[in-house]
């Protein structure tokens, strides 16, 4: 080390806070982490679980606990007294070797909660600002604005006003209603959609609306992610579900309905009372993923599928991490898309054993600086598709979505991606009572099939 | 060497006797205590019947998805466990101890079937011991204590089988059959051998907590065998 290497790390070391390192370390040492640091039979079983791992030619350095080793273990065994040099390098293995998709706990002879143990190793790089720098900059809108893009509430509600106009013309009356007290279900979004998609909130409202069900969308709370989450901040994590919680609660709604997005539904039905130490661990308003709700609306028959415009082309559908194994919906995902489609192919391994898609955990916020890491660790996603031979792969989840178009192109795959909600909308039968009675006669004719 | 004989059967025996229970205690009396204050999410989604099966589905041979991923280590595995709770418990000589000492005995093996069990759990030891140092992705994990204690475990059997068949010199060999037997009685509260209890609680952990968290409002919670 130079001399000025040396003065560098000495006047970082100033700022450098052990003590709050060691308040988080002893913090998180409870039974459970004292057992699991213990225990480890060091058996290597882990490894064949982990996507990193398997995508990069076994390299045992990719291995869960090996990770684990190097990263928390050591955190613990110094005592906390780890430099900025030493979590600067755990940071590229916690985030950047780890999606926290819990699929090494399943695979574990002791069922050791691994995610739980590289989570706290995140929050302990977090708390010295030692952070992937897209996710420190979505964790900085979160608390200056509430929700991880900076979208003004003003111009979420506009989104709506301007999709139900333009989606109006498809469905005669929809509107996106604001605020209603007592609705049965407030739905919340990802920011992408107001920002990127916002033809996903009209998609939504016309679903809601030809399924008559009592619904709204809050003018705040109504961001349902939580990248903060996955920066392990658990007081900065705390402020989206909050909002989203209040905003549920001061509606009186029964249930907060969730976009097709993984990490939210997390966030907002699991992990996000405990970001708030709400006793008991249970959300105060109960979590509904849009995926259910799409079930359920088509079991009842309120909304109703031409069989005609079924999918032809083979269809598989991702499980997104945080919606099959650490969400439970993998068997509505499957009942869904054989709703939809005539020739489904599942993945292998597939429902809670999915492996996840290398975008998640934050990854495809971290942003170009880690897309060619998103892209090597991909490579299992991309041979589990390949292997189905689909040319529709259905995503219910924006992280997966993403990252399933980037390894389409990287891996040349030549599929399509599509949410669960584009192909209801296709599909679904609009009842003739909410269909534009004018252009009824127009459409009739040879231009009916025809793109406008 | 009677006088160490004599030890090690009377003394020897009741300190690492208690010192195993009472340290097994102990350590599990601290972490329950300490889990009621720092681990709430054990007891807010506990559930019987995931904890239940989560503990099963490790216990049968192969009976999880991971083992099933390495059938020969997974059975080599489940053999060694059953060979290595089972030779100690039920072999004859040890019963005849068992009712000197506590006045019960228990079912027991005959000295044929006890002798080739002891060789199997020897050979798995072995098979254990080469798979650590073969496998790049274990390897790389092991510490010293990693094989130290494979080599403690295989002791007692070791010098146990060498004393039945009287190979060697017969004292020595008995004394270090017990010796090595109650070294490894003490350790086990100690050491990472304390999983012989600890892998119920935390199986139990997170059975519940990837099943039964999940399983609520027709969810089906994650399977973790």
């Amino acid at each position: 080390m130079s001399q000025t290497d040396m003065e560098q790390t000495a006047a970082e070391a100033q700022e450098h806070n052990v003590k709050q390192i060691k308040g988080i370390l002893e913090m998180n040492k409870g039974a459970r982490f004292r057992t699991w640091l213990n225990i480890c039979a060091r058996c290597g079983l882990c490894a064949d679980s982990c996507f990193f791992y398997l995508a990069h030619d076994k390299d045992p350095k990719l291995s869960p606990a090996y990770k684990i080793k190097t990263t928390l273990g050591e955190m613990y065994k110094r005592k906390g007294q780890v430099d900025r040099e030493f979590l600067t390098q755990a940071k590229e293995v916690v985030w950047g070797q780890c999606s926290v998709c819990r699929r090494c706990s399943m695979f574990c002879p002791f069922g050791i909660d691994m995610a739980s143990m590289f989570m706290t190793a995140r929050a302990v790089c977090n708390s010295q600002g030692i952070l992937p720098a897209g996710l420190a900059r979505t964790k900085q809108n979160i608390i200056e604005t509430g929700n991880q893009m900076a979208v003004s509430n003003e111009d979420w509600i506009e989104t709506c006003e301007w999709m139900a106009e333009e989606w109006g013309e498809e469905v005669v009356g929809l509107n996106i209603p604001v605020d209603v007290k007592g609705a049965k279900y407030m739905y919340t979004v990802n920011p992408r959609e107001p920002v990127y998609y916002p033809q996903d909130v009209g998609m939504m409202a016309i679903i809601m609306y030809v399924a008559e069900e009592s619904w709204c969308v809050p003018t705040k709370g109504w961001d349902c992610t939580n990248l903060a989450m996955f920066c392990a901040d658990k007081a900065a994590a705390a402020i989206p579900v909050r909002n989203m919680y209040q905003a549920a609660q001061e509606l009186g709604v029964e249930y907060i309905l969730m976009t097709e997005c993984g990490h939210a539904y997390r966030s907002g039905c699991f992990e996000g009372p405990y970001f708030m130490d709400i006793p008991g661990g249970k959300p105060p308003v109960k979590v509904k993923h849009a995926v259910q709700l799409f079930v359920e609306l088509i079991r009842e028959g309120k909304i109703k599928i031409d069989p005609a415009k079924k999918l032809k082309e083979r269809v598989t559908v991702q499980d997104p991490c945080n919606v099959s194994r650490s969400g439970g919906l993998s068997e509505y995902l499957r009942e869904l898309t054989l709703m939809l489609c005539d020739d489904f192919v599942d993945m292998t391994p597939n429902r809670e054993y999915n492996h996840c898609c290398g975008g998640g955990g934050g990854f495809i916020p971290m942003g170009p600086e880690y897309k060619k890491r998103r892209m090597a660790s991909g490579k299992v996603k991309a041979d589990q598709i390949k292997a189905t031979g689909a040319k529709v792969v259905i995503s219910p989840c924006h992280n997966c979505f993403d990252q399933l178009n980037d390894i389409n192109k990287e891996y040349k795959l030549g599929y399509k991606v599509v949410s669960f909600k584009e192909l209801i909308t296709e599909m679904m039968i609009i009842p003739d009572k909410f269909k534009p009675q004018d252009e009824d006669e127009e459409d009739a004719g040879a231009n009916a099939e025809s793109e406008e | 060497m009677y006088q160490l004989y004599e030890f090690l059967r009377g003394p020897g025996a009741w300190i690492a006797f208690t010192i195993f229970f009472v340290g097994l205690a102990v350590r599990m009396a601290f972490l329950i205590g300490l889990s009621k204050e720092r681990d709430k999410v054990l007891y807010n989604h506990f559930d019987w019947s995931w904890a239940w099966r989560s503990i099963f589905h490790w216990l049968i041979p192969l009976g999880s998805v991971s083992f099933r991923q390495q059938p020969i280590f997974g059975l080599v595995f489940w053999v060694f466990h059953v060979g290595l709770l089972a030779l100690p418990l039920f072999l004859g000589a040890h019963n005849v101890l068992w009712d000197e000492a506590f006045g019960i005995s228990l079912p027991s093996l005959s000295d044929k079937l006890a002798d080739y069990g002891t060789m199997v759990v020897m050979a798995c030891l072995v098979f254990l011991f080469i798979r650590r140092l073969a496998r790049p992705e274990v390897r790389i994990i092991s510490e010293g204590w990693d094989y130290l204690l494979l080599i403690l475990v295989l002791a007692p059997f070791l010098t146990g089988f060498l004393a039945y068949r009287q190979i060697g010199p017969y004292d020595l060999m008995l004394n270090l059959h017990i010796l090595t037997g109650e070294v490894m009685l003490i350790l086990i509260p100690f050491s990472k051998l304390g999983h012989i209890i600890l892998f119920f609680f935390t199986r139990a952990f997170i059975g519940s907590e990837m099943g039964a968290r999940r399983e609520i409002e027709g969810r089906l919670g994650a399977r973790t065998w």
